[in-house]
């Protein structure tokens, strides 16, 4: 076996790295330490529900100290009593039965943990503790250490109690409570014998119905007399109210019946009606619970950050309560929650989550930090110059786009039908009406109703929900989430795509790194590899990773002993050197090699230098998204593609090369600007989508039609957005705008075929002819055909769309 | 024949009751996470089988000795 992977992580075993202990594999110490944990508490059986399940475990030394603190934790509870305290904890790591086993048996590892409860589709876990027997810092360490370390952020700081609407599912259980026995009652109906038993009983089962059919009609269907009332008074007409009608129209007709003993009613077809209706409402929502679509800088930020007082001391502070002035202690992987200035000699920060870029930047001592960058390395101490709300990034969210109203008035496809079929179905109604009443009164009236019974568009209706509920899934299962159906309609609309480039196509994951200059030997790339090794610094381990490993493989065997490092030096915000093999090696900027560059672009490149001899520099190139020539050539036929990015124009030679002609490239553009942008493409009558990734996008995102975010990881980090795609799948774009467009088309040839049954049940009814039976036969009839249809048709444009190869 | 009256009271009721346990299951919040009580239940007695075998491997050579 030549390559081996982790016993408890699954990772790829580097020989040189790897440890042995208990005959089994791992990669590393920490994955060792978790199995230590494990098998020493009897809990192996932790790796028999799933293979390789563990997470290495991050060191987390003193980035819970904030836990110390008893306001901000009292924050973070759910629950807190004398000797009881209940937390809820997010863990993305959460993925498969062995993380719910041991995360079930917390209290075997830990005293004072009485239960701990997972759920998995949320990736949250509730456990419930003694305070007085183990704080939540030692829970929250014990998390870390074996591997499920938990998520908490500044969102967590206002946890109120998540109310959970559960009426839809009420109003449901109602309904098919009112259904289901209604059905059976009704059925010595159908068979209308003229037998004397059945005579007998006909007003008990009559009433009986009636009093079942009132909680359907009263609790069930409320929601649809809400929802007519206020398009009424809005002047909208949506489909809710010829629905709403529809079901009163029924109940009074019915009831009508049964009082003047005309007949039994239509009572089971009102409330097979109700039932069928709330099922499609229940179809369209499918809620990506682990998945936040409404996330602001809060749910980035840290809860709390170390702040050093006057006297030296450090004391874990709320991020809120930060001022100007304060000292903040930042550590290795913490993220900087306030603007400021560096007072240490040296930082490097991760701008990606805010940019998308790959490469850390350098800052140096008196130099301007944003909130937003996380640090990599050392910890660093800086200077708070604004509040966190007063912050550079975080004042994008004062914009008014993000005090708007989530529900903008979009109107969907079937609200545009509806403005038609409304008027159009009272017309008949009424002309009926008018026609009869000439004729016999009391025709008149049955023909009214039974008209307004029989169009009642439940079909119409149905449409909408189960062919979005569907497409989201098939959506979903493509790692492509929305948040809910209405965008697939706004998804079909847009004609302009807004790219962000930093992050989005291109990926944060790695780099593309070339090399100009002269020839560099094997021996030469091997030493420069070597010292390298030694640094720290994050460009040297990227380009420690970039070098071939063949050269080192080849020669390290025998002649590593050889090559040892010496006095090797790192020159902050220049470069490294040392001495090996009798050889110096200069590794850095182009200052430090003594180099006068002549690039006028912007570019992040390492120069290399050998016993005083300039060699050349390795390029740091943003890597493009596998497929996105391909892609774009795609799309720029349909739609009109623009680029925008807050990086320099350094890249815009390669771009105008690689993307089809006509892609507008804007540059330089900040957050702000990015939102303007939108905002005037829209002015001028443009659909727009916006595809980004990083919190500077999170105002192009909510401004435009359509946000969609794209992320590497969907478990943890999107700005706020429409929809969040997977990295990985960036390439289907084109197939997911190509389907929610066929998407819209199936629904248009359901709503002719559903108008084709009312056509067939309106000529029962204007004749005067619509019996019960017919009814309870004709409106099933249509709901299932309608939800087949739609659901076949769908799942169909699904699989012939799919792009070859995958 | 009047008993068709007590037998679909009887009937209504049932159904009541179980539409009565329905509600509550879902005030309780059973239909909130519908996914881990699935893979929960088949775990429960893993522990007590872990802790058989792991003597049993450690003090096996032991206890052939001895017998």
């Amino acid at each position: 076996m030549d390559r081996q992977n982790c016993f408890h992580c699954g990772l790829d075993i580097i020989k040189a790295k790897e440890i042995i202990f208990d005959k089994k594999e791992f990669c590393c110490n920490g994955c060792k330490t978790v199995y230590e944990i494990f098998s020493l508490n009897d809990m192996t059986c932790y790796y028999d529900f799933e293979k390789s399940p563990g997470a290495t475990p991050q060191d987390s030394n003193g980035k819970y100290d904030f836990l110390d603190n008893e306001s901000i934790v009292s924050k973070l509870l759910e629950f807190q009593e004398s000797s009881t305290a209940i937390i809820s904890l997010n863990i993305p790591h959460i993925h498969c039965s062995s993380c719910i086993w041991i995360l079930e048996n917390l209290q075997r590892l830990q005293k004072g943990i009485s239960i701990s409860q997972v759920n998995f589709p949320e990736k949250k876990v509730r456990i419930t503790y003694n305070p007085e027997a183990v704080s939540i810092k030692t829970i929250v360490l014990l998390l870390s250490s074996i591997g499920y370390e938990p998520y908490i952020s500044l969102e967590n700081y206002e946890t109120g109690k998540s109310h959970i609407d559960r009426s839809l599912t009420y109003k449901l259980g109602v309904a098919f409570f009112c259904f289901g026995n209604i059905m059976l009652l009704s059925f010595p109906e159908y068979f209308e014998v003229k037998e004397y038993w059945l005579d007998q009983y006909r007003g008990f089962f009559r009433w009986l119905i009636f009093a079942l059919s009132l909680p359907s009609f009263l609790y069930s269907a409320s929601g649809y007399y809400v929802s007519a009332y206020k398009s009424i008074r809005s002047k909208m007409l949506n489909i809710d109210i010829p629905i709403a009608l529809g079901i009163i129209v029924m109940f009074v007709r019915s009831t009508f019946d049964i009082v003047m003993d005309y007949g039994p009613g239509f009572f089971d077809s009102l409330t097979g009606l109700v039932f069928f209706m709330l099922l499609g409402k229940m179809f369209q929502i499918k809620t990506y619970s682990f998945l936040s679509f409404e996330r602001d800088f809060k749910s980035y930020f840290p809860i709390a950050i170390t702040k050093i007082n006057t006297d030296t001391s450090e004391e874990s502070v709320p991020v809120y309560d930060i001022q100007k002035g304060d000292r903040l202690l930042i550590r290795n992987q913490e993220l900087i929650p306030v603007d400021g200035i560096l007072i240490s000699e040296k930082a490097e920060i991760d701008y990606s989550f805010v940019t998308g870029e790959a490469i850390p930047i350098t800052k140096q001592s008196g130099d301007k930090v944003f909130a937003g960058g996380k640090q990599m390395g050392k910890v660093i101490e800086m200077e708070v110059l604004h509040s966190v709300s007063q912050s550079y990034l975080t004042q994008l969210w004062s914009n008014d786009v993000f005090q708007k109203k989530v529900e903008q008035k979009h109107k969907t496809i079937t609200d545009n039908i509806s403005r038609y079929f409304t008027p159009i179905l009272l017309l008949i109604a009424f002309s009926g009406f008018g026609y009869w009443i000439f004729i016999d009164a009391n025709i008149a009236f049955n023909v009214f109703t039974a008209v307004l019974i029989v169009a009642c568009p439940c079909a119409l209706a149905l449409t909408a929900p189960f062919t979005f509920g569907n497409v989201l899934r098939i959506l979903g299962k493509q790692k492509f989430y929305l948040k809910n159906a209405l965008v697939i309609e706004q998804l079909a609309k847009v004609d302009t795509l807004v790219f962000d480039k930093t992050g989005t196509i291109t990926t944060n994951k790695k780099s593309n790194i070339s090399y100009e200059g002269n020839v560099l030997s094997d021996e030469n790339l091997l030493l420069i590899k070597k010292v390298l090794r030694t640094s720290n610094h994050p460009l040297s381990r990227m380009l420690y990773d970039y070098l071939p490993v063949s050269i080192l493989q080849n020669k390290s065997e025998k002649e590593t002993p050889k090559l040892k490092v010496d006095a090797f030096e790192e020159i902050t915000g220049k470069g490294i050197q040392a001495q090996i093999f009798n050889q110096k090696i200069q590794i850095g900027s182009a200052a430090f090699v003594e180099k006068i560059d002549d690039n006028s672009i912007q570019q992040t490149s390492v120069h290399i230098r050998i016993n005083a001899v300039y060699y050349g520099k390795f390029i740091f190139n943003n890597q493009y998204r596998e497929g996105l020539e391909v892609l774009f050539k795609r799309l720029s036929s349909k739609y009109q593609i623009k680029v925008l990015s807050g990086d320099n124009e350094g890249e815009r030679f390669t771009l105008e090369k690689l993307l089809p002609k006509g892609t507008e490239l804007i540059f330089n553009q900040k957050p702000e600007q990015k939102l303007e942008f939108i905002k005037n493409l829209q002015q001028q009558g443009n659909n727009v989508m916006m595809v980004g990734d990083g919190l500077n996008d999170a105002g192009a995102l909510a401004q435009s039609n359509v946000g969609i975010s794209i992320s590497e990881n969907v478990n943890v980090f999107s700005p706020a957005c429409d929809a969040i795609l997977d990295a990985n799948e960036f390439q289907k774009l084109d197939y997911f705008l190509k389907l929610s467009k066929k998407s819209i088309s199936t629904i248009k040839m359901s709503f002719t075929l559903s108008l084709l049954y009312n056509v067939v049940g309106l000529s029962f009814a204007i004749t005067g002819n619509l019996l019960p039976l017919v009814a309870a036969i004709i409106m099933p009839l249509s709901t299932i055909t309608i939800v087949s249809f739609v659901s076949v048709m769908s799942s169909y444009y699904a699989r012939t769309l799919i792009p070859k190869g995958k | 024949m009047s008993v068709i009256y007590l037998l679909i009271s009887i009937s209504i009721l049932v159904a009541i009751v179980f539409f009565i346990a329905f509600i509550r299951a879902v005030k309780k919040g059973q239909y909130d996470d519908d996914y881990t009580p699935s893979v929960r239940m088949l775990f429960d007695d893993e522990l007590i089988q872990s802790k058989i075998e792991k003597p049993k491997e450690e003090s096996s050579a032991i206890l052939n000795l001895k017998s």
